[in-house]
């Protein structure tokens, strides 16, 4: 059991969860993950690791509420605890030196970029970084990026909070300004990291992305997180989940996201109900 | 205590075992076969010849003393009988039901040369199910830790075979549940998991410390563990790694490898979803491509599942089939549709990308390769295409790289196993044992246990050597 010592509520339905995990805490480095699972009945789901503590033997989670699990864990308060978890798991981010690196970050994103642009700047490089999300309501550590960056853009779809755009642009202006990068790294939505990679191809520019299809044990035994890569199969829980962000078949990775997408609403649907009190309404379950 | 049964006994045939009938049991995941009866039992026992030279322990794995328990069993002394099985083998309730008998103990009984041979998985099976018998064991510890990695069949034993010889075991499971392939690959079907849980007990009480969600390589690694005082190591972590085809449509949504949907099936218990989170694809046609067990399990799963057709796709002939016949068989009873001599060439996909068809070739079965299997080859302009909306891949795993990737030292040979000495199963690096799958590639329950016993002997004995 994982005991959580701190909850905070970042942004709306973001949501962040210290929790004692001493052997994860130890050996977690910026980039990996965590699987948990919170009870008995429960799935297994990766988070990224957002910050961790070694002597206080205690781990960052940030999850956004968006099905069943994330709604559950956005439920659990201090003192309560988490079933299982186990990490640290993937590869820890590559990392370089005394280079320029343009560091994004994109709704729940910007909480696993946070530890690497942090150990880029300690690794002298210079880190420039680009925080966004759909709407003003949804930004969160915009203080602790700008500390640990020489510079920060942050961008929303909808303008309510820095500039109006996607992170792409302000990247491009840096691209088309000739601010040589050695690096772009990417932490976010699937289609955003898409975008973003393409954008940077023409140029030339190294663009690594942090890639987040549906995983079960986390550990390489099932194949549920393979995508492909350069045309070969990789699995992200074992060979990631940082990849070469023009290598990557984004389109199936995006499909294979779709996978149980009906599942996914009836689960959350039933615990919406059962948490309201009100009779479980199953019209749209499909063949049981 | 029960009476013997008086009526005369017919060595010729083996007492049958009641089943769920095909009908039934495909609307389950409740177990097949249901196990004798005390009566049954002894009448099975008593067809026992108790020979002089017991052919039946030579084929027996971990070597239990058949003769013994069954003659125990023969005369409904069912606690010792009981006692006489664990002295040898830690998991009889598992090994009474996933053992392929028919080619070890049963094989080698001197009944089965005219008649049936005795049911001696069937009576292993009885007698580890009676619950009301737990037997104890006296255990002088010695202080002395050693590490156990996975807790599979292989890790379970050699756990428990230290910890009766005084040791201070401990096993590391990455997963959340003990047990490996008998929780998350068996089904229930055949395996009931409420079975593998009180084996599981069994072997804590014998004083195992089960360290679950801790994976050797990222959580810990094998040197951290010698640091911690831990004199051997045995590491039983199988092979979990699944093998694809490398043919087009292999990503598309709907494919799966066998691992992934046993695991939903079995340890997530997604066939209870939405009460239990864990989703999974049921699909309404569903082809599993292989011939082994694994393909077996996955087959008759989906059958339950609810799909109308589960075909499944093999390269050689019904002959080659590397399952078990039983399985084979109750298999063919559930209605699983058998596409022999037939390879897949590729998914075909819609154009949200899930599964729509999936095309094969015919095959025609050349001269023997070396294993002495007649090898496959494929029959031009013969393809074919079934639809299906599900496919999943059980053409064989092999062992999961990371823990030779984290730990130096460590000699692998052909398809990434452990290489390791004869008998004593000493890898190439110092403390360091290992057997089961990650060193046969993928066997069987009981030769993981049975090599996982001769392990744990060689490291009593290199912990005793270590002194001097």
């Amino acid at each position: 059991m994982h005991r959580i010592v701190r909850k905070i509520e970042l942004a709306s339905g973001t949501t962040l969860f210290e929790v004692e995990a001493p052997d994860v805490a130890r050996k977690a480095r910026p980039g990996q993950f965590v699987i948990v699972r919170i009870d008995d009945a429960g799935e297994r789901i990766p988070l990224t690791i957002a910050d961790y503590d070694g002597g206080k033997g205690t781990v960052t989670l940030v999850a956004l509420s968006i099905g069943k699990t994330t709604t559950m864990l956005s439920r659990l308060e201090e003192g309560d605890s988490i079933l299982d978890l186990a990490g640290p798991l993937g590869n820890p981010a590559e990392m370089i030196e005394n280079g320029t690196v343009v560091c994004i970050g994109g709704g729940l994103g910007i909480a696993p970029i946070y530890p690497i642009a942090r150990e880029l700047k300690a690794k002298g490089n210079k880190v420039i970084s680009i925080i966004g999300a759909r709407t003003a309501s949804l930004l969160f550590w915009e203080e602790k990026m700008r500390a640990v960056s020489d510079e920060l853009h942050i961008v929303t779809d909808d303008g309510t909070a820095g500039r109006k755009g996607f992170a792409v642009h302000p990247l491009m202006d840096l691209i088309n300004a000739g601010v040589k990068l050695d690096r772009v790294m990417i932490i976010g939505s699937a289609i955003m990291m898409k975008v973003t990679a393409e954008a940077t191809r023409p140029h030339g520019v190294k663009t690594i992305v942090s890639l987040n299809p549906i995983m079960v044990d986390g550990t390489g035994m099932c194949g549920s997180c393979r995508v492909t890569v350069g045309g070969k199969v990789k699995f992200a829980c074992v060979d990631g989940p940082e990849f070469d962000g023009h290598q990557v078949d984004f389109d199936e990775l995006m499909a294979r996201l779709r996978m149980y997408m009906d599942q996914e609403k009836l689960a959350l649907e039933k615990y919406t109900h059962q948490i309201e009190g009100v009779p479980a309404c199953l019209s749209s379950h499909p063949q049981k | 205590m029960p009476k013997l049964p008086s009526a005369k006994i017919d060595r010729r045939r083996r007492m049958p075992m009641k089943e769920q009938a095909p009908s039934e049991r495909t609307k389950n995941f409740a177990e097949v076969a249901l196990g004798y009866t005390g009566e049954e039992a002894m009448k099975e026992a008593q067809r026992c010849l108790q020979c002089d030279a017991p052919m039946c322990k030579e084929g027996c794995p971990v070597g239990i003393d058949i003769p013994k328990f069954v003659h125990e069993t023969a005369e409904g002394r069912f606690d010792e009988a009981l006692k006489t099985l664990k002295d040898t083998n830690n998991l009889p309730a598992i090994c009474g039901r996933v053992c392929p008998q028919e080619s070890q103990c049963e094989k080698k009984c001197i009944l089965g040369m005219k008649w049936n041979p005795l049911a001696i998985g069937r009576l292993e099976r009885f007698i580890a199910d009676r619950d009301e018998a737990i037997t104890s064991v006296d255990i002088t510890t010695n202080g002395r830790k050693v590490a156990v990695v996975g807790s599979g069949p292989a890790g379970l034993t050699a756990a428990a075979d230290l910890a009766r010889m005084g040791y201070s075991v401990t096993i590391f499971e990455a997963l959340h549940k003990p047990g490996g392939v008998l929780v998350y690959g068996i089904p229930e079907f055949r395996l009931p998991k409420a079975i593998v849980e009180k084996e599981v007990e069994y072997v804590k009480g014998l004083g195992v410390e089960i360290r679950l969600n801790s994976i050797i390589g990222k959580t810990i690694t094998i040197d951290e563990i010698f640091a911690q005082g831990y004199e051997a190591v045995f590491v039983g972590s199988g092979a979990g790694l699944p093998t694809f085809m490398h043919i087009p449509g292999e990503n598309l949504n709907g494919v799966y490898s066998a691992n992934e949907f046993l695991t939903r099936v079995n340890l997530m218990k997604a066939f209870l979803f939405p009460e239990y989170d864990t989703p999974l694809k049921r699909g309404k046609s569903v082809a599993v491509v292989g011939g082994g067990n694994v393909a077996m399990d996955a087959a008759r799963t989906a059958k339950r599942l609810g799909a109308e057709h589960v075909y499944l796709i093999y390269r050689r002939g019904e002959e080659e089939m590397p399952a078990r016949r039983e399985e084979l068989e109750h298999a063919k009873e559930e209605g699983i549709e058998f596409k022999l001599l037939m390879n897949p060439t590729k998914i075909i996909g819609d154009d949200k990308r899930n599964v729509k068809a999936i095309e094969c070739v015919c095959m025609e079965l050349g001269p023997p390769d070396e294993s002495g299997r007649r090898s496959p080859v494929c029959k031009e302009g013969s393809e074919t295409t079934l639809d299906v909306d599900t496919v999943i891949i059980a053409i064989g795993t092999s062992p999961n790289p990371l823990i030779v990737k984290t730990t130096p030292g460590l000699k692998t040979g052909k398809h990434g196993v452990l290489e390791v000495e004869p008998y004593t199963f000493k890898t190439s690096r110092e403390g360091v044992f290992a057997g089961g799958d990650i060193v046969s590639g993928a066997a069987t329950v009981i030769s993981a246990m049975g090599q996982a016993k001769e392990a744990a002997r060689a490291i009593d004995e290199y912990i005793q050597n270590k002194d001097n």
